[in-house]
């Protein structure tokens, strides 16, 4: 029902042949901040269409889930005009899927992020204005977190560690996969090896999966039951 | 129909509702009126189930609302501003309230036709005036013949023909035995409307009078006369009524 919205007029233009990595970095990039910035406004801007349905007798469950997917399927449906149609024509099937499954995952996973800052605070601007931040933080400042972790505690073996904190961010678990896949690990050195050891493996694929998963309901439910406490 | 008991709602600090008991039945015609901000659309919301109260229940036909949203199918709601999704036509609004709803009894399209919304159907929402948003929101709300009526603010921007279709259809709808809850500023609107009056400030009732009591009490015709007088003779001993003109 809201999926009729047309949201798929935002879907990322997307004709670069400028090879994988370019379009990778978009990807990562810019999905995210689309995502979280057209999900917050929609959200903030559907308001009061929400308060008229809750007058009329559906569960606010209902409601909240419906919105969600309607807005996931919209995002995954430009997602898969604006980038899986170069992909699939310019990149090898293999990588393109996995690039494509990463892409999804990023966009369901910022659109329950952006439900939970939606719904964490009243005013519009405060909402929007926290969306960015997790933006930023979730695409820049991360990274140079730990970029500066790597280089202050580089006499210690933390390349495990390193496993583990990438755990933290779903940008950089999608980065990463799609990174072995291309086969450029070599490029990041010795981490990089460890990252090959352990997400190469199919149980690491696996269990970074159900990491993007885990960013994705984790956020949604912390919205959802606040949704359903929430006064309108 | 309607059993309020003790309900509270702090937000944050401000008590917007204190301690409300309410009872409203069947064939009855109330009007809550108040100042800005006494709470009355708190009131209504926490009865749609849209606030939940800090304490108190509510019971509407005889069942508490909490965590239930099946009541909900007895009631028709205007709010004060009705905003719909900008790129939906009034067809498909009304459509997809209608797939919502799923009532299987027959739709009463009585302000459907006359506020010709049949000829408007294929407008957007986002090119509509308020005035015409508002028809389709009061047409909404009686659409699917609910057993209560909730109207906040309904005149407020209609044209006087629309407002004054709308008042016949509210006494048409009370005749019927409906419960009919209005909030409104507009007085002299609720002269041959309403059968109970409430007056509500700070959170709290004032009054709960019938129209007849109230006439008596005061020998006043009109009601907004009769308010007044009411609060004349108040203000001697409370402060914050001062503030009413």
């Amino acid at each position: 029902m809201l999926a009729i919205l047309s949201w798929s007029a935002f879907s990322l233009e997307d004709n670069s042949t400028k090879g994988l990595l370019t379009l990778l970095n978009i990807i990562l990039l810019t999905i995210p901040l689309v995502t979280i910035l057209f999900t917050t406004i929609y959200i903030y801007n559907s308001a009061e269409f929400i308060e008229l349905l809750l007058s009329q007798p559906i569960q606010r469950k209902k409601i909240w889930v419906s919105i969600f997917s309607g807005l996931s399927i919209s995002f995954i449906l430009s997602f898969c005009i604006g980038a899986g149609i170069p992909l699939l024509i310019y990149a090898p099937a293999s990588v393109s899927g996995i690039m494509l499954l990463l892409g999804i995952l990023i966009s369901l996973v910022f659109v329950s992020i952006a439900f939970l800052s939606s719904i964490l605070t009243r005013d519009k601007a405060k909402g929007i204005g926290l969306s960015i931040m997790l933006w930023l933080y979730f695409a820049l400042l991360f990274d140079g977190l730990v970029l500066f972790l790597l280089f202050q505690l580089s006499d210690y073996p933390i390349e495990k560690a390193m496993v583990f904190i990438t755990a933290f961010s779903p940008v950089d678990l999608a980065r990463i996969l799609i990174l072995l896949h291309l086969d450029v690990s070599a490029m990041m050195g010795y981490t990089g090896a460890i990252f090959k050891n352990f997400f190469g493996t199919s149980f690491g694929f696996f269990i970074s999966m159900v990491l993007l998963c885990c960013w994705i309901a984790i956020p949604f439910w912390i919205s959802l039951i606040r949704f359903r406490k929430k006064d309108l | 129909m309607i059993l309020i008991e003790h309900i509270s709602k702090r937000f944050n600090k401000l008590q917007v509702l204190n301690n409300i008991n309410l009872s409203c039945n069947k064939g009855e015609c109330i009007a809550l009126i108040g100042p800005n901000g006494c709470g009355k659309t708190t009131l209504i919301k926490c009865i749609l189930g849209m606030v939940i109260p800090n304490e108190g229940s509510i019971k509407v036909n005889g069942e508490t609302i909490s965590n239930s949203f099946l009541y909900r199918k007895n009631i028709g709601y205007m709010p004060q501003i009705g905003r719909y999704p900008e790129n939906m036509t009034i067809g498909q609004i009304f459509e997809m309230i209608k797939e919502i709803r799923q009532s299987t009894e027959p739709l009463d399209e009585n302000l459907l036709v006359q506020f010709q919304l049949h000829q408007l159907f294929d407008k957007r929402m986002s090119t509509l005036s308020g005035g015409t948003t508002q028809k389709v929101s009061a047409a909404l709300a009686f659409l699917f013949n609910p057993n209560i009526l909730i109207l906040d603010e309904p005149t407020a921007g209609l044209d006087p023909l629309a407002a004054e279709i709308l008042k016949e259809k509210i006494i048409a709808e009370k005749n019927n035995g409906k419960l009919i809850l209005i909030t409104s500023h507009l007085l002299s609107e609720l002269d041959d409307l309403i059968t109970q009056l409430i007056f509500m400030q700070d959170g709290k009732i004032e009054f709960h009078h019938t129209i007849n009591e109230l006439k008596k009490n005061t020998g006043e015709e009109k009601i907004s006369k009769a308010i007044a007088s009411i609060l004349k003779g108040k203000s001697p001993q409370t402060k914050s009524n001062n503030a009413q003109p």
